[in-house]
């Protein structure tokens, strides 16, 4: 299973869609790891720098609709290839989603209201993150605050998880 | 209770469920193209699983870099090539007679009411124009498809569009979409698949169905759907005529799919066009939508006419007859991407072509071109273009540039005025 502890980036913005996060001019590397220097590249977001933001990052915290756009799967992949294996929002485009279950990632929906709670304790503070898989539970740190939060995840995206993702579960069932 | 015609695709196709809500699907058709494939195509090398569920149901196109602009581009070229030859994959297109996935499938009878299709392309719900399930998905998903012709989906619940009322001359299915769009949010129909009724689409060309449907994804939407109708029949009877006695027959077999009187919808959301104005967009996402009208002036410095959602024949059609015995702006460069080799034959044989060039745009071959920026027609930081394409996120044509989305009819007024406006088609008044 992949890691789904770490350091937490904070995204304040809703719809970043996955020309943001992988540019298309870069669709033609060859391999994940060629992908990893441009993650979120194109970003609209005054107060992000790709560059200085995204060191030792393993999860992300964003608004509404994130992965919006093509359906790329290098999106995932940029994400992966930097360590980051878990976003966490209020929704998600539903290709994205799925593209982040059928490589063993997490793409999970916490309420408005729990999102806005994350922001206006975490957000700029350095955060960090541990997973409680089995018991769905999230818990974020930063310094002496602490918050735990459940989380759903249906019993095939959790197989996917475990499994590391969807073609050989497909190959071996059908 | 009656069903959807999605409720009767995703029944007809359904060979497991899983929990979640989740249907495991038989796909009838596996599209392919040379930027999402061949990342698949090495994966299953690598897991020596390189074969493929049933060349047949494959049909696989090299259109969004193409000719190969780069080594990288001619190896993503070169991998699909080899692997459609080593599978016996018959329906691949090359250099020569390629075109844009989703406007040359559909003119090869590719796409059909009642089929389940995947692609690996976020605009794969064009091909619900003609009554099919397609959706976009990621290379897992795509590559699982060619291995075992199989998807996932959640059931999606249906918006219902009803459309109804006279669109004013000037006024296209470009700018219901984007009115639809700007409606109801670019996440307004996530998980969702929007249906499109009434008499405006009863109407409507095939063209302008795949213009609606193609758009759907920039709601969030699963798919776009119209119901199959004679419209439908017609423009595939060159491919279907062996397979039906007559038009009417084909039609009967096509009517099982369409949606029930009483079928259930998550909403119904009627929308009269009578007073719809062109329309355009101003932001970087695709719901930020004003009328023509309000736009008017704005200065561009470049304009594409082409895409999967504006590159058929109609299209071109509509905007020589704007740019007929007129130039465009010496402010601004034109370029012009017919979709497929039939079209741009097409655009030749009815002088199209011709009033293009004298105008003064650029004709390039039939491909994804400036639309996302990979190959041709990318802006520089702090361009401007006004583009009949579908996406106007940030950096999409190029890192630093803006793209306005607009109907063929508004670019086509607009590279001659070198500002945003109106086409004089469009009277502005009922």
């Amino acid at each position: 299973m992949k890691n789904f502890d770490g350091k937490v980036l904070f995204l304040n913005r809703s719809d970043i869609n996955t020309d943001e996060i992988i540019p298309a001019k870069y669709l033609t590397e060859s391999t994940k790891e060629d992908l990893k220097p441009y993650l979120l590249e194109d970003l609209k977001l005054d107060t992000f720098n790709p560059k200085r933001d995204l060191h030792n990052i393993n999860a992300i915290v964003t608004r509404e609709n994130f992965g919006c756009g093509s359906s790329r799967e290098h999106a995932p992949w940029a994400l992966e290839v930097n360590g980051i294996d878990l976003v966490i929002a209020v929704d998600f485009a539903r290709i994205f989603r799925q593209n982040m279950y059928n490589c063993g990632m997490m793409a999970v929906e916490l309420p408005g209201s729990t999102i806005d709670m994350l922001f206006k304790k975490f957000s700029g503070r350095e955060t960090f993150l541990k997973t409680d898989f089995e018991n769905h539970k999230f818990t974020f740190t930063s310094g002496t605050i602490s918050e735990t939060v459940d989380f759903k995840i249906n019993d095939f995206d959790k197989e996917l998880v475990k499994a590391g993702g969807w073609v050989d579960f497909a190959d071996l069932r059908y | 209770m009656g069903k959807t015609i999605t409720e009767k695709i995703f029944d007809a196709h359904r060979i497991d469920e899983l929990s979640g809500g989740v249907s495991v699907l038989k796909i009838d058709a596996v599209f392919c193209h040379e930027i999402t494939t061949p990342v698949a195509i090495n994966d299953l090398i690598a897991r020596n699983k390189d074969r493929v569920f049933d060349p047949a149901k494959i049909k696989v196109v090299i259109d969004h870099v193409t000719p190969s602009k780069d080594t990288k581009t001619a190896i993503q070229a070169k991998t699909l090539r080899d692997w459609a030859r080593r599978n016996n994959i018959k329906n691949f297109f090359d250099v020569g007679d390629n075109g844009v996935c989703h406007a040359i499938f559909p003119e090869k009878g590719f796409t059909r009411p009642g089929y389940t299709i995947i692609m690996g392309d976020s605009h794969t719900c064009t091909h619900g124009a003609f009554g099919a399930f397609a959706a976009g998905v990621g290379t897992t998903d795509l590559e699982v498809g060619i291995l075992k012709g199989i998807c996932t989906f959640k059931k999606p619940e249906t918006i219902k569009f009803n459309i109804t009322g006279n669109l004013r001359e000037g006024v296209y299915a470009k700018d219901i979409i984007l009115h639809i769009i700007g409606k109801i949010g670019v996440n307004g129909a996530t998980n969702k698949i929007m249906e499109f009724t009434g008499q405006v689409i009863d109407s409507m060309s095939m063209e302008s169905r795949m213009t609606l449907c193609n758009m759907a994804i920039e709601a969030g939407g699963t798919s776009g759907v119209c119901c199959p109708d004679m419209t439908t029949v017609e423009y595939l009877w060159e491919h279907i005529k062996d397979e039906y006695k007559s038009k009417e027959e084909a039609l009967l077999e096509y009517k099982k799919w369409i949606s029930d009187n009483d079928a259930k919808y998550d909403s119904i959301i009627d929308i009269d066009v009578s007073d719809l104005e062109p329309m355009v967009t101003f932001g970087f996402k695709p719901d930020e939508v004003k009328p023509v009208s309000e736009m008017a002036g704005t200065p561009v410095d470049q304009i594409y006419i082409g895409s999967c959602t504006n590159g058929r024949i109609e299209d071109l059609r509509i905007a020589a007859s704007i740019l007929k015995g007129k130039k465009i702006s010496k402010n601004v460069r034109g370029i012009v991407s017919p979709a497929t080799p039939k079209i741009f034959k097409t655009a030749m044989d009815e002088g199209i072509i011709n009033t293009f060039i004298e105008a003064g745009f650029c004709v390039t071959n039939p491909t994804c071109g400036a639309c996302l920026g990979m190959s041709n027609g990318v802006l520089a930081p702090g361009e401007t273009c006004a583009s009949t394409t579908n996406r106007n996120f940030n950096g999409r044509m190029g890192q630093g540039g803006t793209v306005h989305l607009m109907s063929p009819a508004t670019a086509a007024a607009t590279s001659i005025a070198g500002v945003i406006v109106n086409s004089e088609i469009f009277k502005g008044n009922k």
